[in-house]
């Protein structure tokens, strides 16, 4: 589909998302629509990495991570209020992300993405270690929030997920995401082209970083806590990653897709306990194997991309 | 005193590191495959040699078999419906089947986790300990479990040693992991060269398994952690490279025994991953990695 249509498309899908609270949808639905999608935004952050930069990001939840406890410290602390403490955040996160990536893409392959997993972990150990600081892994509770209304976070959430979606996908469909793509696909072709690969690797990843870092620190004035559990856990990352493959990869829309269905799917599982972890995963992987261009890979893939 | 424990303990943990980094490095380095359900091949193991050595009575030697068994029947099943069908595809991109791999076997790794955690619960598991009793060292109490540990590892690696170098199965092994194609062209079947390198693995993990649930006890919640001490045992040892994972195996178990002993255990793996960081930014090869 031309990249008009989908840009269209995509505006009437949030537009009739944000009349979803007069529709009689309740707040508990509500609420967890705001976690996907957030989750949305951090799996769409890291597609543009993966799909397009073609570098695996095995610590989303570093970058998440570093902007929520940046933000959550700033207003724990030292009071500052929400409106100043996302952006310092989503900034941190921008900065976190540079000092790892600047060394680290000079790595290929596995290398990288053992860094990226080795800094959520280092990550996880830090706030542990300095609990007493940090809250450690019961957690930090903040004194401010997003609002009390379940509607008005679920607009918070619905207008930081379109605009990061339509944001990143003009990008991706611009003359820098073609760049990157050819960078992910053979990064000697495209050097040899002229392209600068490593700056163009690196914006990706700040910008990755910073809609990451955003969502992480919007996400924890919607909980009214931060904790390892909810930002920097592996288990985070890993569903960040589940959900921007489910979804597609390469199509950045995927990633809200994909975050949106891992949620009501794990809701719908719930009469199951247990064992809805598992049924996600098994979904999951059967897509893998036998659609891996995802949910949305079909519609918005380019021809001969 | 505290010097010796420490050099026996970390002896114990770090053999047993060894033997299932080994073969995680094995599969990478003959079919390119960083295999992220290991953990939970782990935890299969000693899951079951825990049911069938103490609810089902056979003991700790028929529960430690079967243990191992069953964790080579994982292995070759993780291969055939994950790897192989990924490996084979012709929807992902040849460049892209590695992210694939990767994603698909953390996929089954957490799906095989979750199904023992809904059987078995997540509550630690102890396997019964092969050899009981209390030996004393130059003065350290050791358990004649935690030396049972550090032999079996030992004579499993040994056992590898002689088959790959000695055999014919064997040295195609290492043929395939410096050039398949060539391997290939001499009229070997690779499909034959990829069931026995996971077989191998199978039996390796599942030792690893079932020795760390006799010494530490083991849970399906460890399975992550597992999966991420190997691959940093076998990167910080050089991606494929045998030798550098035991190597490296002993540079981790000590460098956590230490910090266990003599500063925290609550931080034991930090300064592991900060050696990791090191190692990857300055010499990305790894300890013993070729290039």
């Amino acid at each position: 589909m031309s990249t008009r249509k989908v840009l269209l498309g995509t505006i009437v899908v949030i537009f009739l998302m944000a009349l979803l609270p007069f529709a009689g949808v309740g707040g508990y639905v509500l609420g967890l629509m705001t976690s996907a999608l957030y989750f949305g935004v951090f799996a769409m952050g890291w597609d543009l990495l993966f799909g397009f930069a073609g570098e695996v990001n095995f610590g989303p939840s570093f970058l998440i991570g570093v902007g929520a406890y940046t933000a959550g410290l700033l207003n724990h602390y030292a009071h500052w209020p929400i409106i100043a403490c996302v952006p310092v955040g989503a900034l941190a996160a921008v900065v976190a992300g540079l000092l790892l990536a600047v060394p680290a893409l000079r790595l290929s392959g596995p290398y990288f993405g053992l860094v990226t997993l080795v800094a959520v972990l280092l990550l996880q150990n830090v706030i542990v270690i300095f609990a007493g600081f940090t809250g450690g892994e019961i957690g930090l509770d903040l004194p401010d929030v997003l609002a009390i209304s379940s509607k008005v976070n679920y607009w918070y959430a619905l207008g930081v997920a379109g605009i990061v979606a339509l944001a990143l996908f003009a990008l991706s469909r611009s003359a820098v995401g073609l760049i990157l793509q050819a960078s992910g696909q053979d990064a000697i072709e495209a050097a040899a082209l002229g392209f600068n690969v490593v700056r163009h690797k690196l914006a990706a990843f700040c910008i990755s970083a910073l809609v990451s870092g955003l969502a992480g620190a919007m996400l924890i004035f919607y909980l009214g806590t931060v904790s390892t559990d909810s930002v920097v856990d592996i288990s985070i990352g890993v569903q960040v990653i589940i959900a921007a493959v489910l979804g597609g990869r390469r199509t950045i829309l995927g990633g809200a897709v994909g975050a949106i269905f891992l949620i009501v799917a794990g809701e719908l599982l719930r009469p199951v306990g247990q064992l809805s972890t598992f049924i996600v995963s098994a979904f999951a992987l059967l897509v893998i194997l036998f659609f891996p261009g995802g949910l949305l890979g079909r519609f918005i893939v380019r021809e001969g991309a | 005193m505290q010097a010796l424990q420490i050099l026996i303990d970390g002896f114990a943990i770090s053999s047993l590191y060894a033997t299932g980094a080994i073969g995680f490095t094995l599969i990478f380095g003959v079919s390119g495959v960083l295999n992220l359900s290991h953990g939970s091949i782990m935890v299969t193991a000693a899951v079951v040699a825990w049911l069938v050595a103490g609810s089902l009575g056979a003991g700790p030697y028929g529960g430690a078999l079967i243990g191992v068994g069953a964790s080579v029947v994982l292995s070759l099943v993780t291969y055939g419906i994950v790897v192989r069908p990924i490996q084979n595809s012709r929807a992902i991109a040849r460049e892209e089947k590695e992210i694939f791999v990767l994603t698909g076997t953390l996929l089954w790794g957490i799906m095989v986790q979750e199904v023992i955690a809904y059987i078995f619960t997540n509550n630690p598991k102890t396997v019964l300990p092969l050899i009981g009793g209390v030996v004393n060292i130059l003065g350290v109490r050791t358990p004649g479990n935690e030396i049972a540990i550090a032999a079996i590892a030992w004579i499993t690696m040994g056992l590898l040693w002689l088959l790959v170098n000695r055999t014919r199965g064997g040295k195609a092994l290492m043929a395939a992991a410096i050039n398949p194609r060539g391997l290939t062209l001499c009229g070997f079947e690779l499909g034959s060269i990829h069931l026995l390198v996971w077989t191998i693995y199978g039996v390796l993990a599942g030792i690893a398994g079932v020795l760390l649930g006799s010494f530490l006890g083991v849970s399906s919640d460890n399975a992550g952690q597992l999966t991420a001490s190997a691959f940093s045992i076998v990167v910080l040892g050089g991606l494929g490279s045998v030798t550098g994972s035991l190597v490296a195996a002993y540079v981790v178990g000590y460098l956590e025994s230490l910090t266990a002993y003599l500063i925290n255990p609550s931080i034991r793996t930090v300064p592991v991953l900060l050696l990791l960081v090191i190692v990857v930014y300055l010499r990305p090869q790894g300890l013993l990695g070729r290039r």
